[in-house]
């Protein structure tokens, strides 16, 4: 039969970019269908019922969402290029390092390029903690995934720009060579991917895009 | 020989998913139950040290955090009696429902127990939530005709949703409202009572009047004014 796989996505979005990263990396077809975010589309909403979010995979007509489950699903899907370990338990710990990116750094991303002052400051000081924990996280080895790019690479890496905005607008280093040197290393080393370098969206677009934003939210 | 060890609190929900899943697997384990703050035990500290929080399975001195991440290990560390399903769409749906149960049902629950001026958002949106699993019970069960979210097999989802079953008491009580079962979600309903009747459930769920009676306590001590 033959396949047919849509990505419902957003340039600036990170959770789109890792699924796009994951497609490309394990060599997948796919059409991307960019979103408006604001005027949703009927395909979109119809895809995603329950969350009206990008991104949403459609494979042969089913529509699977939530970024990590479509990752997850993917890798099922198309063992070739595993994302996540085989062995269970290193499978568990992927499968937790991933989760606490999300759970670290949607938000607190998001309050940095939208607040300032001391609600700012609370958000810059609990991201600079979880980079440490997540340098620990890292070991020294090229990749989470170990020798070459995994799971948590891809769910980390998908913001690495966003880290640079958050950077430029929260006047301070997340990531930096004195502080995270493993993290450092394995941003440039993520960073140089091809199917990496095709999807993280432009440092200056996105950062007008993010002072746009800001502006927005400073003035409500 | 395998070592188990489940470091969980009785009346959490999501703490509840671990020991089912176990017991559904006939996985012999060692249970230890956890105070709340501020006596969390040094096993728990260093065991899940980024968030010091239950539900922790402790595999031949080996931990995984997370109960849904557990769920899933525990699924393929015992790999009969799967509790995923087979093809990755179904599992994909499996884990997406599990995702909305813990994203959006919990808050609902959560602002309802423990927020003053966010009650009545909490029910509402408990309600239209009860809506959404409704409906996915009605697809995954091939409208009823199949006893679980699982299909014909009690799985991961299932055993994800069935710990709020003795929460639903404690929400109406403190929210001060009926949720109507009968009428609104009759499959829910059902599989509610049906779920009961396992051996897994029946040993590991308390009371309804028991956790509402600690939760009580809880926010007699916790919930300032």
């Amino acid at each position: 039969m033959e396949e047919e796989l849509k990505v419902l996505g957003a340039w600036a979005s990170p959770y789109s970019v890792r699924v796009q990263i994951a497609l490309d990396l394990k060599g997948i077809n796919y059409t991307l269908y960019e979103q408006d975010l604001i005027n949703k589309s009927q395909l979109l909403l119809q895809s995603n019922p329950v969350h009206k979010k990008i991104p949403a995979l459609i494979h042969n007509g089913k529509a699977i969402s939530e970024s990590l489950i479509i990752l997850q699903y993917i890798d099922e899907t198309w063992p070739a290029v595993p994302l996540l370990p085989k062995h269970p338990y290193e499978r568990a710990v992927a499968l937790f390092w991933a989760a606490f990116t999300d759970d670290k750094f949607s938000l607190s991303f998001r309050d940095i390029c939208r607040t300032q002052g001391e609600k700012q400051e609370k958000c810059i000081k609990e991201t600079v903690a979880n980079m440490l924990v997540l340098e620990e996280a890292l070991k020294g080895r090229p990749f989470f995934g170990g020798e070459s790019v995994g799971y948590v690479d891809i769910v980390l890496g998908c913001r690495a720009v966003w880290i640079q905005v958050c950077e430029e607008i929260g006047g301070v280093k997340l990531i930096d060579p004195h502080n995270t040197p493993f993290l450092y290393a394995w941003v440039q080393r993520f960073r140089n991917l091809d199917c990496v370098k095709k999807w993280l969206p432009d440092f200056d677009k996105l950062l007008s895009y993010a002072y746009m934003v800001r502006n927005y939210f400073l003035q409500q | 020989m395998d070592k188990v060890k489940v470091l969980s609190k009785w009346v959490s929900m999501f703490g509840m998913r671990v020991p089912i899943a176990l017991e559904e697997k006939g996985v012999k384990y060692e249970y230890q139950e956890e105070d709340l703050a501020p006596n969390k035990s040094d096993l728990l500290l260093q065991m899940n040290s980024v968030y010091k929080k239950i539900p922790v399975l402790i595999h031949n001195g080996q931990p995984i955090c997370e109960s849904l991440i557990i769920l899933q290990y525990i699924d393929e560390a015992w790999d009969y009696k799967q509790l995923l399903p087979i093809n990755p769409y179904d599992r994909a749906l499996a884990r997406f429902w599990a995702d909305f149960i813990d994203k959006k049902f919990f808050d609902s629950g959560f602002r309802i127990v423990w927020s003053k001026d966010k009650v009545e958002e909490g029910k509402r949106d408990m309600l239209e939530n009860l809506q959404f699993l409704e409906g996915a019970l009605k697809e995954m069960s091939a409208g009823g005709s199949l006893p679980f979210f699982g299909g014909k097999d009690f799985g991961f989802l299932d055993i994800a949703f069935i710990p709020f079953a003795c929460w639903f008491h404690i929400y109406e009580t403190i929210g001060n409202f009926k949720i109507p079962f009968d009428s609104e979600y009759p499959l829910l309903d059902a599989w509610v009572k049906r779920c009961m009747e396992r051996d897994s459930v029946k040993k590991v769920l308390p009371s309804p009047d028991r956790a509402l009676e600690h939760i009580l306590q809880l926010r007699e001590r916790y919930m300032v004014g």
